[in-house]
């Protein structure tokens, strides 16, 4: 990337310094996801029956759960899970949504059935269309990845739909113009480039919703197998012991609000910045 | 208006025989055949054909779809395979507690979303909006189940305020029973109004960059009641519209919700009936609160192009 | 009835201002019509926008000076304020009579609430004044439009309730922005009449602002040109065109399509308005002056008092009686 790109990309973060502490706290996430085996002073697994439900203190600093095990090198083990969910559910939704959303957008008459298919789907709550797909495909971390990017595959559709439309009208001239060079060459032209910071931003927010789904199915018990450390799981084990150990509901759920609160900080940053043509396909989602 | 209000109607209700036909195939993509998911492992060759036959399953599939949804129009979801009932009542049951739920929660979110919003973008800039935004993103960043048990580790375990779980009827126990919701409709209504107050505050801003708002200064009525007559009351057609939206979203977190509490609603109904294998009442409840949320759309759509008197003449 | 002195408007840092308006004097008589006249870019809107109370927050601040109306300091007063003093009373209307009205609220309603504020009326009595005022701009089916949504008017008939919502503030002063440029040109003559006629008959001051030395001509009495946020030339109408002493103003008059019938090409002044903060010394038409010296880049020119009311901001004007 030359020095101008990175610059235009940094700018919303310099202009905002509470999206740059957001970002910094992002990236304090992917180190603890990528060194976990050597950040965590405990393995994460290991069962201790003698300090059981463990205060924080100087051996462990955020205690320990009802197995003894060590909570904080659980919750640095667990942001692994989260950003394989957040990742894998940003990709589902963009891998099925710009294909769809582009391809509709240039076809009218065949993409029109299709955006009103998306629409159908959209007629269910997210939560309770990632329960069916889970009743269907069965609890396991790939398909809580599934579940949760089905709900969103059909925002982001949606935004990749409008953002192709206009830019189809814009380059309409140009287009018609230089027929012989087709529609592969529009899309690839003009149209995904223009796509890139709008998704962005949409990225930063269906990243931060995802983190939140994740949690309420590993809640629920129906996302990652309980043994798996993840934030969520953390939380539905440690409700049977809110009163005497209520560190084991205070930092697994401080992570998740941590992640999900920077990342809606970097998006909403990015989306300030978006050129104002873009940037009404985002309002109503908050 | 009313031709639009028509076709807007038989748009949705082209949706909803879509999703019909979406929950209908619900059943038949469950790994295995339905009828072992029904009677379970158990079940004598006998039994099958019987359940097979009375079930319609040994008819074609089209036919299969049309005696379900002819039964759904007539109010028949079939029969719960855990509660030995017919859906349409175990769902009736658990409606109280959801509706209950979902309107307090309504309440709370207007009530703390709309005020706090506006004098967020009255006082746009100053650390008053910050603080007020900052804290508006921290809710909608939070699991709604940790805000749920942490009020519950306050309120019902620590103070000993509020009860912590469960909802007897108020028509048994009166509408005191109602202390039973206050601290599940509060954990709904988080993230909820959350959102509401962060989209108040943004079109009130829009709307008070637009030139009407000038003229309104221009005329010397005090700032207060330009907020009030022109800015509030124009951005709150974009907050109307957001309801919808927000109706989707109070659906899923109440699944949650209510599991947290243990109310006894629809929404826990679910997460039971998923670890109970009781199929035809997860199909029986994502088609009511699928027809529940189109129709809410439906109405809220109209409302705001009722309370837009621009719309009329296009 | 409005006397402005040396007003600055300014926008950016504190430690570091932009002015984008300077140094703006003017006064207004009884009954006067005051066309204040630049490019766009120039000042202008900012300089009514200041004088009303209604510059736009956060944004340009007032830095110094002094706007007095009817003998009260109203400078740092917003709409509102002025009329809990007191003191005298000042409207306006803007340039896009299209996005100036609350588009869900009825004309009648934005027209009463103004007749609630200054006259004290409520209820039906503010409606029977918000009809006559509807009746005084000339609104055929007076009665029947109170009840009417702004989308449902004509651009020149919004315009014609803009000006009776001004006029519910019984203005002692109307300030009008560019009110007619949005407008078809017939549309623009009846409007122009209107607004010449209330002034005779309210004996209402008026601050009209335009680009366009056309309508000058018809409606004002005095004029004040105004280039890069500074005043520099001020005569009464028949002086200005006549023998224009600021090379500025004569530029504008050789634009003007009816002095040049006939012409295959239109004269233009060469070169760009200037940016706000870019000239720091000198004059600041300088770059573009046909007329200009060393000096004019590096001193401030001289505001030379030419005759009765007659000012230009220059130090080599035009001769006098030079034919245009």
């Amino acid at each position: 990337m030359s020095r101008d790109g990175i610059t235009m990309w940094l700018t919303p973060f310099l202009a905002r310094p509470i999206a740059l502490i957001g970002l910094c706290v992002l990236l304090a996430m992917v180190i603890a996801a990528a060194f976990a085996p050597w950040l965590a002073p405990y393995d994460p697994y290991a069962i201790h029956p003698v300090s059981r439900l463990m205060p924080p203190d100087a051996v462990h600093w955020f205690g320990t759960d009802q197995f003894g095990r060590d909570t904080l090198s659980r919750a640095i083990y667990s942001a692994r899970m989260a950003l394989l969910i957040g990742a894998g559910v940003v990709l589902f939704a963009l891998i099925t949504g710009i294909p769809i959303g582009v391809f509709s957008a240039l076809f009218p008459r065949l993409g029109h059935v299709l955006m009103r298919m998306v629409d159908v789907l959209m007629a269910f709550p997210s939560l309770l269309l990632a329960l069916g797909l889970i009743v269907i495909l069965g609890p396991s971390v790939a398909n809580s990845i599934i579940a949760i990017g089905a709900g969103y595959m059909t925002t982001t559709t949606r935004i990749i739909y409008g953002l192709a439309l206009r830019l189809r009208a814009e380059t309409y001239v140009e287009a018609s113009r230089s027929m012989g060079s087709g529609t592969g060459w529009l899309v690839v032209k003009h149209i995904l480039p223009n796509l890139i910071s709008p998704l962005l931003v949409q990225a930063s927010f269906v990243f931060a919703f995802a983190q939140l789904g994740a949690a309420s199915l590993d809640f629920l018990g129906l996302g990652a197998p309980p043994d798996i450390p993840s934030w969520g799981n953390m939380l539905a084990e440690s409700r049977t012991f809110i009163t005497r150990a209520p560190w084991l509901l205070f930092f697994p759920g401080m992570m998740i609000v941590l992640t999900a609160f920077s990342l809606n900080l970097v998006g909403d940053a990015l989306r300030d910045r978006l050129d104002p043509r873009f940037r009404d396909v985002f309002s109503g989602e908050g | 208006m009313w031709s639009y209000a028509l076709k807007r109607a038989g748009a949705t209700l082209v949706t909803l025989w879509a999703a019909s036909v979406i929950i209908f195939a619900f059943i038949h993509l469950i790994p295995g055949d339905p009828i072992y998911v029904l009677l379970g492992d158990t079940a004598t060759p006998d039994q099958i054909d019987r359940l097979r036959h009375e079930l319609g399953l040994d008819e074609p599939i089209v036919v299969q779809y049309l005696q379900w949804a002819g039964h759904a129009l007539r109010g028949d979801l079939g029969q719960s395979i855990f509660f030995q009932a017919p859906v349409t009542r175990v769902i009736a049951d658990g409606a109280e507690t959801s509706i209950l739920l979902a309107t307090m929660t309504m309440v709370w979110v207007v009530l703390i979303g709309v005020p706090i919003g506006t004098i967020a973008a009255v006082r746009h800039g100053t650390w008053l909006d910050q603080g007020l935004s900052g804290v508006a993103m921290f809710f909608a960043s939070v699991p709604t189940f940790w805000v749920g048990l942490y009020l519950i580790l306050i309120f019902a375990a620590t103070l000993g305020w509020l009860p912590s779980s469960g909802y007897p009827s108020i028509f048994e126990g009166g509408s005191g029973n109602l202390r039973y919701l206050l601290l599940p409709s509060l954990t709904l209504a988080a993230p909820n109004a959350a959102l509401i107050l962060r989209l108040t505050r943004a079109s009130m801003l829009d709307v008070s960059r637009e030139d009407y708002v000038r003229t309104a200064r221009a005329k010397g009525i005090r700032p207060w009641q330009v907020v009030r007559r022109h800015i509030l009351r124009n951005a709150l057609l974009t907050v109307v519209s957001a309801f919808g939206f927000t109706f989707a979203a109070l659906m899923s977190e109440a699944v949650v919700t209510e599991t947290v509490f243990a109310l006894p609603g629809i929404g826990r109904l679910v997460v039971q009936s998923i670890l109970r294998r009781d199929y035809p009442v997860i199909q029986g409840i994502i088609l009511v609160i699928v027809v529940l949320y189109l129709f809410i759309n439906l109405i809220v759509d109209l409302a705001y192009r009722f309370l837009d008197p621009r719309v009329e003449l296009q | 009835m409005l006397s402005v002195r040396d007003l600055t408007v300014s926008i950016g840092s504190d430690a570091a201002p932009v002015d984008i308006v300077s140094g703006v004097s003017f006064d207004i008589g009884k009954g006067e019509i005051l066309g204040l006249v630049g490019e766009s870019g120039c000042g202008k809107s900012m300089t009514s926008l200041a004088v009303m109370g209604l510059l736009p927050q956060p944004g340009p601040r007032i830095r110094g000076g002094r706007i007095e109306l009817v003998g009260a300091d109203v400078t740092t007063l917003q709409p509102w304020q002025r009329v809990e003093a007191g003191h005298g009373r000042i409207a306006m209307i803007f340039q896009e009579p299209m996005t100036s009205l609350n588009p869900v609220r009825r004309i009648g309603d934005q027209i009463a609430e103004a007749v609630r504020v200054h006259d004290g009326l409520s209820g039906a009595a503010a409606w029977t004044r918000a009809r006559e005022l509807l009746e005084q701009v000339r609104i055929p089916d007076a009665a029947l439009q109170l009840s009417a949504y702004p989308h449902q008017l004509s651009g020149g008939q919004r315009q014609r309730i803009m000006i009776a919502i001004a006029l519910a503030c019984r203005p002692q002063v109307l300030i009008a922005d560019e009110p007619t440029t949005a407008l078809d040109v017939t549309i623009q003559i009846q409007i122009l009449g209107l607004l010449r006629d209330l002034c005779n008959r309210l004996d209402m001051s008026i601050l009209f602002i335009t680009h366009d030395m056309g309508v000058i001509a018809q409606l004002a009495d005095r004029v004040a040109v105004m280039y890069g946020g500074r005043i520099v030339e001020t005569a009464d109408v028949a002086t200005l065109f006549g023998e224009p002493r600021h090379h500025y103003t004569r530029g504008l008059m050789d634009c003007m399509p009816v002095r040049n019938l006939g012409a295959r090409r239109l004269p233009t002044i060469a070169g760009q308005a200037p940016r706000p903060g870019t000239i720091r010394t000198g004059c600041v038409f300088a770059p573009r002056c046909v007329a200009a010296q060393d000096v004019c880049r590096t001193a401030t020119p001289p505001r030379l008092a030419l005759g009765e009311g007659h000012e230009a901001l220059c130090a080599f004007p035009l001769d006098a009686g030079r034919p245009s």
